[in-house]
């Protein structure tokens, strides 16, 4: 089968240098996602497991913490700790992703339960909470969620560890995270009460910079000039996200940026998709 | 060749020497054991290519001048004004490299990428103009004044000292969301999604050196009686551009449109200055103002096109025309009477357009795409001058974008869009 798409790849060039008009439409039908033998990316697979394991136990920790805080009814610290705590989901997301039953548990908002016709009986979660920290101003009546929350964030725990990581994961996955920036956190939509983020929106960053951190020196093989493109362009957003951190990690609201901040933002990671979008050339 | 007959032609066997004549050239297949089927892609990718002269519904791109100026108007149009990221003379000049073989191929109805085998990247063309022929796509180029103040590129001293910001006329609404740009790219289709195609790809392949600044869509509608062409009516029903030069004749074109030897700056020469105005027309109040009003307005009766007492469209305006009671029969503040006193002709190639509701007011925001041609910004400057706070058509209509561009030269077989910006002093 192999042979054959790579056939179907010469016979369209021949195609194209013969100026064939009526064969214009005909692009090889090969879009076959086989992993040809000659990748191994079995050390990149590893260690992009390993932190993903890392970043779920710092999220194991962070929300036990999170959850002690809500349960003690201790306002100002929960709402130190959950833009935080987050950020270790935010990064590993295509990892949690997978688990189609239990990132909703942690993440789901009420507008993405609204969609599938639930209501806030049905919600669970940080963002539930988030509502009572931001919205209410309270912990109380929130405990349930809050044990709900931590025994979810144990069962990913442990449930990553079976996760099969593939190049496609990878690979889809940089590009993933910044659609999630892309999508819904530079429109604000992602923490709607507590406007926290650019917490969300940096972690999202990191991940997809981690993913390119380990596929690098494949990368090079293929293109180094890309490399270079994709090391300045996260130079780029990184920088302009720094504006708006105060030096020891704290992001301002949401709601104190302007027009002009957040469409400087998107174009940033708009202009770091284009190429990133590209690292699938290591698969060739 | 229908994926059966591909799978046929790929059940064959076939020989080194065979593959090579499919592939078409020895050379090639040599690239291929060397570096692998990417790279030839690639390699291939980097020859110019030629315009497909047996393309249905194809426009040249290499020519004298540019297309989509002297072109027949299409029916649609995507227009888009970019400004620039990159910071080097050098870089601006590779963009404009890599633009030129894409936009051959997409005014040849092809895709800009023939392959897309690595199923881990996305494609290269986005795809949504496959199987749609090249429906007289045209793609014209252009730079902005704020694109020669950049003082990284370096291109200061190449400014025509005809490129300035129009002035403000009277009655000017400008919305910094529809004005000005560094490079503007006018893609004329008659195919509303060919015309999107073009410019989204070309702007997608130059992620990182570009970024949108603001764009607007158009349509005309063109009416044929008796097989020939009519002159399409602007959303106030009367038609626009019956002034306009013959485009088929040079000479005409030269006196109004084409930049000539010392004309402007030296690079300019068979290049143009597009202008562009959005400019929303207030339906509403117009829908509600007598035929006769409309009409006195214009300077012309609606149906025919003719001037005020006149039975053609093509009858010249005689603005001198008195009626028994001795006032003018073309009204002295009337449009197409301005225009004319105005003395200097442009070449127009309007579209209309309709962009959903005024979040203010809930009124359409609709109107004209006003895109014109001259050799000199001067001849429009002179006529909006004399429309002034007189002109009755300014009780219906208010202009909220604006832009001007130097449109360069025709491409050469072998050279580049904007060549001769970087090669000529």
């Amino acid at each position: 089968m192999k042979s054959k798409a790579l056939l179907a790849l010469l016979l369209s060039g021949g195609v194209i240098m013969s100026a064939c008009n009526a064969d214009k439409d005909t692009a090889p039908a090969n879009t076959e996602k086989t992993q040809p033998e000659t990748v191994d990316l079995q050390t990149e697979m590893e260690a992009y497991q390993a932190f993903a394991m890392e970043q779920m136990d710092y999220f194991l920790i962070e929300t036990e913490k999170f959850v002690l805080a809500v349960k003690n009814g201790d306002i100002d610290d929960a709402k130190a700790i959950y833009p935080k705590a987050r950020m270790y989901f935010e990064r590993s997301e295509p990892i949690a992703e997978s688990f189609g039953d239990l990132d909703p548990r942690i993440d789901a908002r009420l507008a993405d339960l609204e969609e599938e016709g639930q209501g806030k009986e049905d919600w669970s979660g940080y963002h539930k909470i988030e509502y009572g920290l931001w919205v209410e101003n309270t912990t109380v009546g929130y405990e349930g969620t809050a044990d709900q929350l931590l025994k979810d964030a144990k069962e990913l725990r442990a449930r990553v560890e079976t996760v099969e990581v593939t190049p496609d994961l990878m690979i889809t996955g940089a590009v993933d995270l910044l659609n999630e920036v892309s999508t819904s956190k530079i429109t604000g939509e992602e923490e709607i009460y507590s406007h926290t983020d650019l917490y969300d929106f940096k972690a999202n960053v990191e991940g997809a910079e981690k993913i390119f951190e380990i596929l690098k020196d494949k990368i090079k093989q293929k293109d180094t000039s890309l490399v270079e493109t994709l090391t300045a362009k996260f130079a780029d957003l990184n920088s302009l996200l720094a504006k708006h951190e105060d030096g020891s990690g704290n992001y301002i609201s949401y709601e104190q940026l302007t027009t002009e901040d957040t469409k400087a933002l998107a174009e940033a990671v708009n202009q770091l998709g284009e190429p990133l979008s590209q690292i699938g050339i290591i698969m060739e | 060749m229908s994926d059966q007959q591909q799978e046929k032609l790929l059940d064959k066997k076939i020989s080194r020497r065979q593959l090579l004549k499919y592939t078409g050239a020895g050379a090639v297949g040599i690239a291929i054991g060397v570096s692998g089927l990417g790279s030839i892609l690639n390699t291939f990718g980097m020859t110019a290519p030629e315009d497909d002269v047996n393309a249905t519904n194809k426009v040249l791109f290499y020519g004298k001048h540019q297309s989509g100026i002297a072109t027949e108007t299409q029916s649609h149009v995507y227009f888009a004004s970019l400004n620039v990221l990159v910071t080097s003379k050098n870089e601006l000049q590779e963009l404009f490299k890599m633009w030129t073989p894409l936009a051959v191929r997409l005014m040849n109805g092809e895709s800009i990428s023939q392959s897309d085998a690595n199923g881990f990247v996305p494609p290269k063309d986005t795809g949504e103009a496959r199987g749609l022929d090249a429906s007289n796509l045209t793609l014209t180029f252009g730079v902005g004044p704020s694109l020669f103040e950049k003082s990284g590129l370096g291109l200061n001293s190449k400014k025509p000292k005809e490129l300035q910001d129009l002035p403000h006329f009277s009655k000017d609404q400008l919305n910094p969301s529809y004005t000005g740009g560094d490079i503007c790219i006018q893609a004329c289709a008659d195919d509303p999604q060919v015309a999107f195609h073009a410019v989204r790809n070309l702007i997608r392949a130059a992620s990182g050196k570009v970024s949108l600044a603001w764009s607007q869509t158009g349509f005309n509608s063109i009416p044929v009686k008796n097989g020939v062409k009519q002159t399409p009516r602007n959303l106030f029903a009367f038609k626009d551009g019956s002034v306009n030069p013959n485009s088929k004749n040079n000479q005409d074109m030269n006196n109004v449109v084409w930049i000539q030897p010392s004309g402007s700056a030296n690079w300019l020469t068979d290049g143009t200055y597009l202008i562009v105005r959005r400019i929303q027309m207030h339906l509403e109040t117009w829908d509600r103002t007598a035929l006769h009003e409309q009409e006195n307005v214009f300077g012309r009766h609606r149906d025919s096109g003719a001037p005020l007492g006149k039975l053609n469209e093509m009858d010249d305006l005689e603005v001198n025309r008195l009626d028994e009671k001795g006032n003018p029969v073309i009204p002295v503040d009337s449009h197409s009477r301005l225009a004319r006193e105005a003395g200097e002709r442009i070449h127009r190639r309007a579209f209309s357009y309709a962009s959903g509701v005024v979040d203010k007011t809930g009124a359409y925001d609709a109107g004209l795409l006003f895109i014109s041609f001259q050799k000199n910004p001067l001849q429009f400057i002179t006529i909006q001058n004399r429309f002034g706070r007189s002109d009755k058509l300014n009780e219906y209509i208010t202009h909220r974008g604006s832009g001007l561009f130097a449109c360069f030269p025709g491409i050469q077989k072998g050279s580049y869009i904007g060549e001769a910006l970087f090669s000529i002093l």
